[in-house]
């Protein structure tokens, strides 16, 4: 038999005993009005407690607050008096900290896929965009929250740091500086997080993510200072190198923030575009 | 209620290889009140018809809906459908009881459903605490089903829940499915072995190479299985039913013989051969129609 017309065709309504008697064959068992849509938040609530409730994610999690206290005693321990200041602190906690918010952001994304995870979420959400704008709210969440437990890290290691040595403290760190720290770490994680959705596989997206910020400035950096052309062009699309100095201070002028647009485009927007297209129609395995 | 209506899914398309059709124009209906089991050997487009109906798929043409809508309009999913696809795919990291929290919390149920679900498929506390790549199989399939039913759901899809069971495991599964179902909900399951899904089943979809090959209700089918017959003499018998006209293989003392037993019995008398057996074949016709019906795709090349 090699067509697909049946062999026996169904009786509608065949006739099947005592079964009969408790369903109506081709209504519905209920009459009970839909149910509620599954509310946004509650979507939400469900990413942060993933982000928890494995030991991998436990220990990313305590990974931020351990990185912030062993950069501090480092800073405390090795950094020479005049060092000890704030900014000293902010700089030792940011740069550990730029490496675990993204692969936070990442592992919130790829798990999904790795660990299979993914047929429940988005077979009790078929609206996938929705389980993955939940999953990048909760990764900005977690890095304002991280970035707020460094910088009360590093400003008790300041004190301590002062006090152990017996220099006046010295807050060196303005209101726009620490903005603008807090801003690379979120558009870090949001690198992270796109190359998550576009790769959807854990050491694929981890491995992109290094290569985009450890092994590409090494790249950019010398083409930059063989070639003039690139120098010139270099803020304008190289978001890696105008996201790192964000580090030193804001964008002082509109042009700073239209550098910072354009870089995005290209490294961030773009792959996230991408990957968003992908996670909704790609099949999940 | 679960519609299939034409779907049909390829895969490898590009790179100018032909493109494998994994299913092609299927389409078949899973009713309240019964249990459709979908049958089919392996490789046969069981599990991506499934995904498409799961919304995990997309499908190519055709569509799939679930209370009369496609699953991603439904508006809480886990409320109404209940989908266990495989049983492996849980993140290994989780405790049981976490992984059951998590689908509570997303459906909105209140947080004793999960200790409820947790006693229906028998996973004890101390079990619900492990981690589930400590899991076995069946273990992992009796979380899947927790999940799938935490939401009381009118309908039901599982792809092949009984792998890894044992057969206690086996048992419990069949009452469970057979009692949901006549509460008057759906459920439509899915297995390579006759015998597994006969047990249970109301009504048969049996798919093959990507097609579907049959489609009833399971009394019409073993009807349409044939008839067994023996006589002391089976060389006569069948020597009389062939110049009859009649299909006829050969069985373990007997014959089966593709028409009414009426017809076999008056071919007999009028041969003068004396019958010892006559009856519907039943489910070892069924299984016999099985590998006939499957034998383009089965990979031990059943002789038809």
């Amino acid at each position: 038999m090699s067509s697909n017309e049946t062999l026996v065709k169904p009786e509608p309504n065949a006739p099947k005993g005592i079964q009969m008697t408790t369903a109506t064959v081709g209504a519905p068992r209920r009459t009970a009005a839909a149910p509620a849509p599954i509310p946004f938040a509650r979507l939400a609530k469900v990413e942060l407690r993933k982000m928890f409730d494995t030991r991998s994610g436990l220990w990313l999690m305590i990974s931020i607050a351990a990185v912030a206290v062993i950069a501090s005693i480092a800073v405390i321990a090795f950094a020479p008096d005049s060092a000890i200041t704030f900014q000293s602190f902010a700089a030792a906690i940011g740069f550990p900290m730029a490496i675990v918010l993204p692969i936070i952001a990442i592992m919130s994304v790829t798990s999904e896929y790795s660990q299979r995870s993914g047929l429940t979420t988005f077979t009790l959400v078929p609206q996938r965009g929705r389980v993955i704008g939940a999953k990048a709210a909760i990764s900005l969440l977690v890095a304002i929250v991280s970035m707020v437990v460094a910088g009360v890290v590093g400003a008790l290691g300041n004190l301590l740091g002062a006090a152990i040595a017996g220099v006046d403290t010295v807050w060196n760190v303005s209101v726009a500086q620490f903005t603008g720290i807090v801003l690379a770490n979120v558009l870090g994680m949001a690198v992270g997080f796109a190359y998550a959705i576009l790769i959807r596989n854990t050491p694929g997206a981890v491995v992109a993510y290094f290569v985009y910020a450890l092994a590409l400035p090494t790249v950019t950096g010398l083409l930059a200072g063989l070639q003039d052309w690139f120098n010139t062009a270099r803020p304008w699309v190289d978001f890696n190198y105008t996201v790192t100095g964000l580090f030193d201070k804001l964008p002082d002028g509109g042009q700073g923030w239209a550098q910072l647009a354009t870089s995005g485009a290209i490294w961030l927007l773009l792959p996230a575009a991408i990957g968003l297209r992908q996670v909704l129609r790609s099949e999940v395995k | 209620m679960i519609t299939v209506s034409d779907v049909s899914k390829s895969y490898g398309r590009g790179k100018g290889g032909r493109a494998l059709l994994a299913v092609d124009h299927v389409s078949f209906t899973a009713r309240p009140g019964r249990v459709t089991g979908f049958l089919g050997p392996n490789g046969a487009g069981k599990s991506t018809t499934l995904r498409v109906v799961a919304g995990l798929t997309p499908a190519d043409a055709g569509s799939a809906t679930v209370l009369g809508e496609p699953i991603a309009a439904l508006p809480n999913p886990g409320v109404q459908v209940g989908v266990l696809l495989d049983a492996s795919a849980q993140h290994a990291g989780r405790t049981g009881r976490e992984t059951l929290i998590l689908s509570q919390l997303t459906m909105g149920l209140p947080r004793a459903r999960v200790a409820e679900m947790l006693e229906l498929v028998s996973l004890t506390a101390d079990e619900a605490d492990r981690r589930v790549r400590n899991y076995s199989l069946g273990m992992r399939q009796r979380l899947g089903i927790a999940t799938a039913l935490m939401g009381e759901p009118e309908v039901l899809i599982l792809d092949e829940p009984a792998n890894g069971l044992d057969p206690a495991g086996i048992r419990w599964m069949r009452d469970l499915l057979r009692d949901y179902a006549n509460r008057g909900n759906t459920v439509l399951l899915s297995s390579h072995l006759l015998h597994e899904i006969e047990v249970v089943a109301d009504d048969l979809v049996v798919i093959g190479n990507g097609r579907i090959v049959a489609d009833g209700t399971k009394e019409q089918l073993l009807s349409s299985a044939g008839t067994f017959a023996a006589a002391a003499d089976l060389d006569a018998l069948q020597g009389a039913l062939q110049a009859a006209g009649v299909g006829v293989s050969g069985g373990t003392g007997g014959l089966t013989v593709d028409a009414e037993a009426d017809q076999v019995g008056r071919i007999a008398l009028a041969a003068g051969i004396p019958l010892r057996e006559l009856r519907p074949a039943g489910s070892a016709g069924l299984e016999e129609m099985f590998l006939q019906l499957t034998a383009d795709t089965q990979r031990e090349g059943v002789a038809a």
